[in-house]
């Protein structure tokens, strides 16, 4: 009957036949050491049981103590926490003081070099909505400031007041699609559009196509518009290429970097009786 | 009485085998006698009866030859057992799977065989694919042409023996 029961179930058997052969070929082997292969087999499994015996023996004798010690290094780990995220804070405010301190040294640098009526503004918001490139700015009506006055930046043109308010403002890029500014190449003083193109590029239109335009070259206000005074840098041109209208395609890269402003100048200078500096600045 | 008859092949193999071992192939047995009784009885009764028959073949074998009892038995325990289990699931009548089948038996014996050799680092096959092969198709051959003989045999005397009582 048993024997028949074995027979009914093949894979027993042989797992069976095969671990007695295991057993055998075991038995005669040596390892490296000149011990039995069975003896070090048998050894070492029952070691592995040893240890895990032992390990759990340990956890459980050791459960009590380690938590208390688990508890005292908790507090001594949430002070140390702490105390890092207050360095951590301090440095900060210490790093932002020195950018602050400079950023506005370089204002305080442009301004006299402009000689225009201006006012450092902070900027304290971006636009709500992705397709219009627009920045909030900490100064409105009550500091002077009114619509289509230029906004500037140590590195160049940023843009212009649309909107202001009592105490702030909402300033146009000059990237943003609707965005648009009197340009010259400053080396060929050949003159053109500078226009927003939404994708934080700037295009130079209507230069003519027989035009001497290179990559690299500067492009500069040219203050035709009656808002950004002349000479101020709007970027450089980055790629030229023939139009089939008989114009230039000129891509240009701004000067600003749009995605880090923080502080700004605001010319307060009405537009119309603005004296326009001489040559680049 | 089946049980007697597989016994009778195995010890039939192995004595042959010993006889043969001087007739070799550039110093490798061409054909192992033992592993080809154990796939027949594998073929012919089942996953079990390989097994065992190719354990109780294998030790024999190991006991006569190899200095490590157990390898070759274990070699031929899982080639038995496999073979038969083969035979349960495919038609295994014709000569053509037959011949895949010994050649599939040798293959999987000498890598058990072998890598167990290697693994327990007692000896070194360099090379081994060129004599595997050629025993593969030794056993293939032979063993085929073996099973047809055991097989028409039987029936063959049966036949001639009938003819001679009708001829009386």
């Amino acid at each position: 009957m048993a024997l028949a029961d074995i027979r009914q179930r093949p894979g027993v058997l042989l797992g069976a036949a095969v671990l007695l052969h295991v057993v055998l070929i075991s038995a005669q082997v040596n390892t490296a050491s000149g011990l039995p292969v069975l003896q070090v087999v048998t050894f070492g499994s029952f070691a592995e049981v040893q240890r895990g015996t032992t390990a759990a023996f340990d956890s459980v004798r050791n459960l009590w103590s380690g938590y208390i010690a688990l508890r005292h290094v908790n507090a001594e780990n949430t002070a140390l926490k702490h105390e890092l995220q207050t360095l951590q804070v301090r440095l900060q405010e210490e790093r932002a003081l020195a950018q602050r301190t400079d950023s506005l040294r370089q204002l305080l640098e442009l301004r006299e070099r402009a000689n225009l009526d201006t006012t450092a503004a902070e900027v304290i918001a971006a636009a709500a909505s992705p397709e219009f490139r627009t920045v909030t700015i900490d100064k409105g009506t009550n500091e002077g400031l009114q619509t289509d006055m230029a906004v500037i930046s140590p590195a160049g043109v940023v843009g212009r007041v649309i909107l202001p308010s009592g105490r702030a403002s909402k300033v146009q890029l000059l990237i943003d699609r609707n965005a648009a500014a009197g340009a010259l190449i400053e080396r060929t003083r050949v003159q053109g559009v500078v226009e927003g193109f939404g994708d934080g590029s700037l295009r130079l239109a209507y230069v003519p196509g027989t035009a001497d335009v290179k990559s690299g070259d500067l492009v500069v206000t040219s203050g035709i518009d009656g808002i950004y005074p002349k000479g101020f840098v709007i970027g450089t041109i980055e790629q030229v290429e023939r139009g089939a209208s008989g114009y230039h395609q000129i891509t240009v890269r701004p000067a600003v970097d749009f995605t880090r402003l923080e502080e700004v100048l605001i010319v307060r200078t009405p537009p119309a009786s603005r004296d326009l500096p001489e040559g680049p600045r | 009485m089946r049980t007697a008859a597989a016994a009778a092949a195995i010890v039939a193999a192995l004595a042959l085998q010993t006889t043969l071992a001087g007739v070799v192939i550039r110093g490798t047995a061409a054909i192992d006698l033992v592993l080809i009784v154990v796939v027949y009885i594998a073929l012919k009764s089942g996953p079990v009866a390989g097994l065992i028959g190719g354990t109780a073949a294998g030790l024999i074998q190991d006991a006569l030859s190899n200095p490590i009892l157990g390898i070759g038995g274990l070699a031929k325990t899982i080639v038995g057992f496999l073979s038969g289990v083969l035979a349960t699931q495919f038609i295994l009548n014709g000569p053509l799977p037959r011949l895949v089948l010994l050649v599939m038996a040798t293959f999987l014996h000498a890598a058990i065989f072998m890598g167990l050799y290697v693994l327990l680092d007692l000896r070194q096959f360099p090379d081994p694919l060129p004599s595997v092969v050629g025993q593969a198709l030794g056993n293939g051959f032979v063993g085929v042409v073996g099973f047809q003989l055991v097989e028409w045999l039987p029936g063959f005397i049966d036949r001639r023996r009938a003819g001679r009582f009708l001829k009386r």
